[in-house]
């Protein structure tokens, strides 16, 4: 299906610049030139993807974004499994993020473990006029008594709160005063809030800092016997599994994992981190800020990881091993020798069947990077990719590393410019999210989420790539996408039609 | 090493391999601070009792697993059943992506839906700006019949005023000044998507009909034999709407279905994305007032839509999502009184056969207890079906539903036998019916989706009936009103009673005797 195979770079490169005057050209002028910074042509050698990023969306356009709250709850904080997190204000936020992101975890939910749960204080108009803090104070109580298992609580502010003026800090004060000193972090993630869902990740991290981080008394001694090889894992959040596939790995090289951030996470692996020798992250855009923080405060490295495909596991885990000492760069290479037999057979496998097809990709702050390399272990090529809430460093690391020259970029993309950037590149597979799966399968594209990882996973680490692999499989090689057109109407199609 | 190139584990198989199972277990005892595994169990046992369900029940702020969403959602719902319309959301952006996210995974099918992205700004100085511009984008780049315009919680607190703010962006040229831009204010602190759906569907109607936010002269009623239905929010959509309109072309009755998205969430895949499809048009919609009457096939979902039609002069009825026998004969008889048409014996025939599979399969369902959630409507609906069955809708629960629903559902339980050891719980949530589960079991639960948790901890098996269903495909496209719609109903509760006696009896030696080849 693809074009750009029998096309020069330099043709590319005119075509996505072509692409780009075309679509800017839908927009009132206003909105053309604030488009316009998003939408570039990747050179290469330069060392940011010449886009601007983590600005306001334009309004009505069909931004593919959420909120700080999605962010904060969504994100960071509503995988801590033994905590009760409040989504604080009208009911609907908590109901449509209700388990909707597949954090895995193990535990007896609504005993000692409450992930895929949704608690509201389902505001009604009188708390709005009278404010919601004694409800939220009731609320608390009521948790307290019915669900005693708990370990903490943490409030996730809705618009409404920010805008009323509630003291929600207060009310999580006296309530953790009255409970012995029981852990209440309230966090001010409304919705409105910044431009994104990166906003609210940064005000989930810093509310680690200030309401988890900062109560731990300094002398405090760890739970556990210390080794020199405590790592925690930061930014990964365990979709189908993921942190587990990942967390195995460190574990055969030797390294002993006691946190997970924050994918089948508790309050205890927190409070621990700050004991960890090394963190390594993953998500780089959605916990940077605790990384920092926790290097500043404690002296704790850091180190950025991917593992996506064979390529970049394989370079990860040596890096991550060269932390450490040679105990554990053998165990690393010794993992992925183990490993080597498992990868070559998959790429045996699948390859074949890949070799050459191309990739469009609009996911959030990581994965418009990091999944590139998985792609080109099966022979596929990313020919377009952007980011839903990246920021500038984002887009740096995506050209110093990842993408070629002439990739077509697309910051925080419309669902106009997103339809017509398919409709004429014609990939053959998109990596999106739910909202754009079925419209470019109506388009008779091949479509994978690469949020959810369309309910399959984990796509992390060996035996996640496997899965990843037979995934991409299933989806571009499917007999469905021949049937598209009936028999009486089968004439070759130039393209494919987006929506006018 | 578990995972396996030629025969790929996936997640459901690879953790439960020995490695994931000693790391998950090691992770469990060094690092997580567990709880005491018999203290874990002495609260799972002791959140099972009438002395938890009695703290439970005596909840005052906490609300736990609600079955019912905000307003915006049925706002959205109901805006794209019209002709080529865009619904526009004004407030935060989040929302919006939250409405498409759930609609989409509902339907398998995409949700158009654009915000008015407010930030920190709008929230000081009002979102005039956001809405000016935001519905010239939208205009340019979508091209729509219509733009329809509600609002989150977030534009509802700090007060913004839609009527003013179109007027100001028209003026602006946003959208041309004939353009049409109805609105509906629709605080997601107010009532329940349902209430959304409501006041949206008003909004379009009263712009249509009351003269567009004074740019127009307002519409004269020249009564016709025309009758309008509404199908209310209902995640059956596709297969209702279509069931309604051959049912109303049986008895030749002239129609306008409003708010008709069984097209948009039905869409074929074959090489085009169609943003729009289907709906009522723009005219059919502004002509609706000339209708004899308007069917209402939800109540609830048309609270203030009803009367506000009635006071143009119309007959209007209102109905509460009929399943079976006898709700679906009282929508036919009242289409039938309307407009004087005979019921055609086609429809007969069908409630014969409707009444002929109850009568094959009512020793299987007779005296069997169900416990329904849902929208107030939906509840309605199913409990008449299953009395008429012989069963008895033992807890009927609706998060959204108000006093008068429940006095409502206590009438439908007092005119039947099986209902008399029934009843109804409004504005309670999923914690409360996991406390009535287990301490007044019954045999089945029919709910949505998240009624699986509540089928994992109870044991009591889940009939997936209702909105959202996002772990089952397809439902969607089958109707559970009419005839047809009942007897689609039917066997999925059938389904289900079969599959259950069949896993009761299916141990060699021990229990199958009982496991029957004919029942």
């Amino acid at each position: 299906m693809s074009l750009t195979k029998t096309q020069s770079v330099a043709e590319i490169k005119a075509r996505n610049k072509e692409l780009i005057a075309e679509v800017l050209a839908v927009y009132p002028e206003k909105t053309a030139k604030r488009r316009a910074k998003h939408l570039n042509v990747h050179e290469a050698g330069k060392s940011d993807c010449g886009v601007k990023s983590n600005i306001k969306s334009v309004p009505g356009v069909m931004t593919i974004r959420g909120c700080a709250y999605a962010g904060s709850k969504g994100v960071v904080w509503g995988p801590i499994k033994d905590m009760i997190h409040i989504s604080h204000g009208p009911v609907g936020c908590g109901q449509y993020s209700w388990a909707a992101r597949r954090n895995y975890y193990i535990g007896t939910t609504g005993i000692d473990t409450f992930v895929t749960m949704q608690f509201t204080s389902d505001f009604q108009e009188k708390d709005i006029v009278f404010g919601g803090d004694k409800k939220l104070a009731k609320i608390m109580d009521e948790i307290q008594e019915l669900f005693p298992l708990n370990n903490g609580i943490t409030v996730q502010s809705e618009c409404p709160i920010g805008l009323i003026g509630d003291d929600i800090e207060a009310v999580s004060k006296s309530k953790s005063k009255e409970y012995d000193g029981k852990t209440i972090v309230p966090v001010r993630c409304e919705g409105f809030r910044g431009v994104s869902q990166s906003l609210g990740h940064h005000i989930a991290n810093d509310a680690i800092r200030d309401w988890i981080f900062d109560k731990i008394a300094p002398d405090a001694p760890a739970k556990f016997e210390p080794t020199p090889y405590d790592v925690a894992i930061i930014g990964d959040y365990n979709i189908g599994g993921d942190a587990w596939s990942s967390r195995i790995l460190l574990e055969e090289m030797g390294l002993r994992v006691i946190a997970q951030w924050s994918g089948d996470g508790s309050l205890a692996e927190l409070e621990a981190t700050p004991k960890a020798k090394l963190n390594v992250l993953h998500c780089y855009r959605s916990m940077n800020y605790i990384s920092r923080h926790m290097e500043e405060k404690y002296g704790i490295p850091w180190c950025e990881y991917n593992f996506f495909g064979p390529s970049k596991i394989a370079e990860s885990l040596r890096k991550i091993a060269s932390y450490f000492d040679d105990k554990i760069k053998e165990g690393a290479e010794r993992v992925i020798a183990k490993y080597q037999p498992l990868m070559d057979a998959v790429i045996a496998r699948y390859r074949p069947r890949l070799e050459g097809k191309t990739v469009m990709l609009f996911v959030g702050g990581l994965r418009p990077r990091h999944v590139i390399g998985a792609y080109e272990d099966l022979g596929m090529e990313v020919v377009g990719t952007g980011y839903e809430f990246g920021h500038n460093d984002d887009y740096q690391r995506t050209a110093q590393h990842y993408v070629k020259d002439g990739t077509l970029i697309y910051d925080d993309v419309t669902g106009y410019e997103f339809e017509k950037f398919v409709e004429k590149i014609q990939p053959d597979l998109v990596g999106s999210g739910i909202k754009e799966k079925y419209v470019f399968q109506k388009m008779g594209v091949p479509f994978r989420q690469m949020h959810s990882w369309d309910y399959s996973g984990p796509y992390h680490g060996y035996d996640g790539f496997a899965i990843f692999a037979r995934d991409m499989d299933m989806a571009i090689n499917s007999p469905i996408w021949k049937k598209t057109l009936p028999p009486w109407k089968a004439v070759p199609k130039p393209a494919l039609m987006a929506a006018e | 090493m578990t995972q396996n190139a030629d025969h790929v584990l996936d997640h459901f198989e690879l953790f439960r391999g020995p490695e994931y199972q000693q790391m998950l277990a090691n992770k469990k005892k060094m690092f997580e601070n567990p709880r005491d595994p018999a203290e874990v169990e002495r609260i799972r046992e002791w959140a099972k009792t009438p002395e938890y369900r009695e703290k439970n029940f005596a909840r005052e702020a906490l609300t736990v697993n609600p079955a019912k969403a905000c307003q915006p959602l049925g706002a959205v719902f109901a805006a794209v059943g019209f002709e080529a319309t865009l619904p526009f959301v004004h407030g935060s952006q989040g929302c919006v992506a939250y409405y498409r996210s759930h609609l989409s995974r509902h339907f398998k099918e995409p949700s158009s839906c654009v915000s008015s992205s407010m930030t920190e700004d709008a929230a000081v100085f009002g979102g005039l700006n956001n809405m000016i511009d935001g519905l010239a984008n939208t205009y340019s780049m979508y091209k729509p019949k219509m733009i329809a315009v509600s609002t989150t919680c977030m534009a509802e607190v700090i007060g913004d005023d839609l009527n003013a703010f179109i007027k100001t962006s028209k003026e602006k040229g946003s959208v041309p000044a004939e353009f049409d831009v109805p609105f509906a204010h629709t605080p997601a602190f107010v009532g329940s998507h349902v209430t959304g759906y409501d006041n949206a569907l008003k909004g379009i109607l009263e712009h249509f009909w009351d003269g567009k936010a004074g740019t127009a002269p307002k519409l004269e009623r020249q009564p016709n034999d025309k009758v309008n239905v509404i199908g209310g929010f209902d995640g059956y959509t596709v297969g209702n709407t279509r069931e309604i309109r051959r049912i109303l072309n049986l008895m030749g009755i002239e129609h306008t279905i409003l708010a008709d998205n069984s097209e948009v969430f039905d869409t074929p895949t074959d090489g085009e994305f169609r943003m729009y499809d289907g709906g009522t048009t723009l005219e059919d919609a502004a002509n609706a007032i000339h209708a004899k009457a308007t069917v209402s096939m939800q109540q609830y979902c048309t609270e203030k839509t009803l009367p506000f039609i009635a006071a143009h002069g119309q007959e209007v009825v209102g109905l509460n999502h009929p399943v079976g026998v006898s709700g679906t004969d009282e929508f036919i008889m009242a289409l039938s009184r309307i407009t004087g048409k005979e019921i055609p014996e086609e429809l007969s025939r069908e409630r014969g056969r409707l009444v002929d599979a109850m009568a094959d399969s009512s020793a299987h369902i007779h005296g069997k207890k169900f416990a329904i959630y849902g929208d107030p409507d939906l509840c309605l609906g199913l409990a008449g079906f299953l009395l008429e069955l012989g069963a008895e809708p033992t807890h009927v629960l609706a998060t959204n539903g108000t006093k008068q629903w429940a006095e409502k559902v206590q009438a439908l339980f007092d005119s039947s036998p099986f209902g008399q050891n029934c009843h109804v719980y409004p504005g309670k949530d999923l914690w409360h019916m996991r406390s009535l589960l287990f301490t007044e079991p019954v045999d089945f639960l029919i709910g949505n989706t998240y009624g699986k948790y509540l089928e994992r901890d109870t044991g009591t098996p889940l009939i997936r009936i209702g909105f959202p269903i996002f772990d089952r495909h397809h439902h969607h496209r089958y109707p559970v009103w009419g005839y047809q719609g009942g007897m689609n109903v039917l066997v999925w509760i059938l389904d289900k009673i079969f599959d259950e006696i069949d896993k009761n009896t299916n141990v060699p030696a021990k229990t199958d005797y009982s496991f029957d080849i004919i029942r």
